[in-house]
């Protein structure tokens, strides 16, 4: 179809009056895609650290996410058996094959089914690093690769989120920004994920568990 | 069977009056206001920087449409440099065709799709239907009122004129062959029935198609944001995700994204953000676990480059937030399927005559009291009611108003180039309307003015004429 291409773009240029842009314009898009300039940056999460992980906090508890807190990740498997006892779920998870997660001290938890892989239909609880938190909003950034399979956020029922506090950041531009430090392409997916999956369709009233899972569990670690 | 065509744009003030008489429809649009109205003038409350996103944004949209072939461009290269393929589609019936291709090409029987307007837009739905493919809505408003066989009736909660009861019955006549043979009415069941059925059709489909908010020309990105996580779960689990999106959505830089995102949710449903904002670059990679094999943006005109440089350009800023649809007072009395096609409310009064020419929607953009409150709440400033003038002004020079409006606005015309004479007939008609009125200065029944006296009483002129007044003025400043 590159005869509608043709015509569509010909049709934009006819509306703007000119032919194809003229170099030195060219030059100056380049330059704004190359070092992107922020825009209007909101002053509530322009803060110092401390306050930017008690802001993630508030911000995501009143998207409903429910949130735990502990002194470093290697709490992580603990507080995870214990968010299962206390929410009467199956002790069992599917978890990210993430080296960091991994190396955590699973085995201490004998009473805590493991399985590591991408999710499939019927699993109940899954648990998934983040790449970062985004305190303005209360969002959890979630980049999918080999080790980080999507549909670990989206299929089973309960999200469990386990994430360091020095991943937390103002605003999303210092989300992207972590991004591109990491890598110059984009992963396939890139997820913003903030509270548990609803819709309001019928008659306005919101219920939660709408196709994504009912319940997001944040476990954050204020260490290493 | 084609989707229910008894709404039609032409027949608008039939629409109209119906829809007024209904009380079923009545009765859910009560939901309309203090849903959406309150939840965003809270959201807007709470983020002192809004109005400023509105002037970027507005800027931001400039710029992208002044260079939109420049920035189309770069998408497309993007998309394919990381194994993506970009479609073009100049109108309904080209999109139609490239989505069925690639569902051929890889012997698609089943569909899922994440909301889209586009898709709406398109007819993708029957056409894919009258080919053999079967398309499965799966957000929840519109999978209900695909099982109803209706059009959206608003663009961001598609089945905001059913009450529960209507989803009980739909559900009840569709979802025995999968077990659920009781009619449940609780919303909480409701949902948990929607999500178990259309569980089966995620993990069951060969493509996955979604809509987009954006596309990012930096990183070739295509964006949805929802609620519900059906858009993942439609994108991730099948072989093929389509992305159907429209040439006006491409926006330069992930910075310049995030300041769409700061203002689309809070201007929409007034969440500080939607749930879930998905980028999706490309196909899955080399060795991730899940997520499509193929990815493809089919980019739709359908007469929007036709808009570029003309006196509708600025409505290719808009987000499709419906913040003007859930602040109309015209659009809260009659709901969207008066309206007869795709885009209701303020947005639609604009688009819809340019989508499928004034001489079939020429009646939408009389459908305002010019309240400005659609310009007043739109994220990126556009000019809603100077719009729907212009709109108004051409279906008159094209004498496409019907009769007793031509005559009428000639009568006055003809008054207004002879001021002598437009003061003594004002003068005139305001004695006659004064005199017919009762003691309380308002009349019951006026004839050739039934339209608005049968619904309410029309208030006598009071006191001296606009123009005594202004000439009263004029000398006592001198």
């Amino acid at each position: 179809m590159s005869e509608a291409r043709k015509h569509i773009l010909s049709n934009i240029r006819r509306g703007l009056q000119r032919g194809l842009l003229a170099d030195l314009s060219r030059v100056e898009l380049e330059a704004r895609l190359t070092h992107p300039p922020r825009n209007i940056i909101p002053a509530r999460a322009q803060l110092p650290h401390p306050e930017q992980v008690a802001l993630f906090i508030r911000m995501a508890e009143s998207a409903l996410a429910t949130l735990d807190r502990i002194a470093s990740l290697a709490e992580a498997p603990a507080a995870v058996a214990a968010f299962l006892e206390r929410e009467r779920l199956p002790m069992e998870i599917v978890m990210a094959p993430d080296p960091e997660l991994a190396a955590l001290p699973w085995a201490a938890q004998t009473a805590l089914h493991i399985e590591c892989r991408a999710a499939r239909d019927g699993d109940k609880t899954s648990v998934t690093p983040a790449f970062a938190g985004i305190a303005e909003t209360g969002t959890l950034m979630m980049l999918s690769g080999p080790h980080h399979p999507t549909t670990l956020n989206f299929l089973p029922d309960t999200h469990i989120v386990a994430l360091r506090a020095d991943r937390i950041v103002g605003v999303y531009e210092e989300g992207w920004d972590l991004l591109r430090a990491q890598s110059s392409k984009m992963p396939r997916t890139v997820n913003y994920i903030t509270g548990p999956s609803r819709s309001g369709d019928i008659e306005q009233t919101m219920q939660l568990g709408a196709h994504g899972p009912l319940r997001l569990h944040i476990v954050l670690a204020d260490h290493e | 069977m084609p989707i229910s065509t008894v709404a039609n744009p032409q027949h608008f003030t039939r629409n109209a009056s119906a829809a007024l008489k209904d009380p079923t429809l009545q009765r859910a649009l009560q939901n309309v206001k203090p849903g959406f109205r309150r939840k965003r003038a809270a959201a807007v409350a709470k983020l002192p920087e809004f109005d400023q996103l509105r002037a970027a944004g507005r800027d931001l949209k400039n710029h992208v449409l002044e260079h939109l072939d420049f920035y189309l461009e770069r998408f497309e290269a993007k998309v394919n440099e990381q194994g993506g393929q970009v479609h073009w589609a100049r109108d309904a019936a080209e999109a139609n065709q490239i989505v069925l291709e690639i569902c051929r090409a890889v012997n698609a029987r089943r569909v899922t799709k994440g909301k889209s307007m586009i898709s709406e837009e398109i007819g993708l739905n029957d056409f894919l239907t009258s080919h053999g493919i079967q398309p499965i809505e799966t957000d929840l408003g519109e999978y209900i009122i695909q099982l109803r066989r209706e059009r959206p009736s608003h663009i961001i909660a598609p089945a905001i004129h059913l009450n529960r009861e209507q989803v009980a019955d739909a559900f009840h006549a569709h979802h025995g062959p999968y077990g659920f043979t009781e009619r449940r009415t609780e919303p909480r069941a409701l949902m948990d029935e929607a999500r178990q059925v259309l569980r089966r059709q995620f993990l069951s489909a060969d493509v996955g198609i979604t809509g987009a908010n954006f596309c990012i020309a930096e990183t070739g990105t295509t964006v949805i944001v929802t609620n519900e996580g059906n858009g993942d779960l439609t994108q991730t689990l099948p072989r093929v995700h389509i992305a159907l999106t429209s040439i006006e959505k491409v926006v330069p830089t992930l910075e310049d994204v995030s300041t769409f995102i700061r203002l689309l949710s809070r201007s929409a449903t007034g969440q500080e953000i939607s749930v879930y904002t998905t980028f999706s670059s490309g196909p899955r990679r080399a060795n991730d676990l899940d997520g499509p094999e193929q990815f493809h943006v089919v980019l739709l005109d359908n007469g929007r480059s036709g808009m570029m440089g003309g006196e509708f350009q600025d409505m290719l800023r808009c987000i499709r937030c419906a913040a003007c649809i859930n602040h109309c007072p015209v659009y809260g009395a009659i709901g969207g399927h008066a309206y007869g096609w795709v885009y209701p409310g303020p947005m639609g009064a604009v688009l819809t005559p340019h989508l499928i020419g004034v001489e079939a929607a020429g009646h939408l953009p009389n459908a305002s009291t010019f309240c400005g409150r659609c310009e007043e709440v739109c994220p990126v400033h556009i000019p809603l009611p100077k719009m729907m003038r212009h709109w108004r002004e051409r279906e008159f020079e094209r004498h496409l108003s019907p009769a007793a409006t031509r005559f009428g606005l000639g009568v006055w015309a003809f008054f207004a180039k002879r001021p002598k004479l437009y003061r003594i007939a004002a003068n005139l008609g305001a004695w006659v309307l004064r005199r017919l009125s009762g003691r309380d200065g308002r009349i019951k029944n006026l004839a050739l003015a039934k339209g608005w006296t049968v619904w309410r009483d029309l208030p006598a002129p009071q006191g001296r004429t606009f123009q005594q007044q202004w000439a009263a003025r004029r000398r006592a400043q001198s």
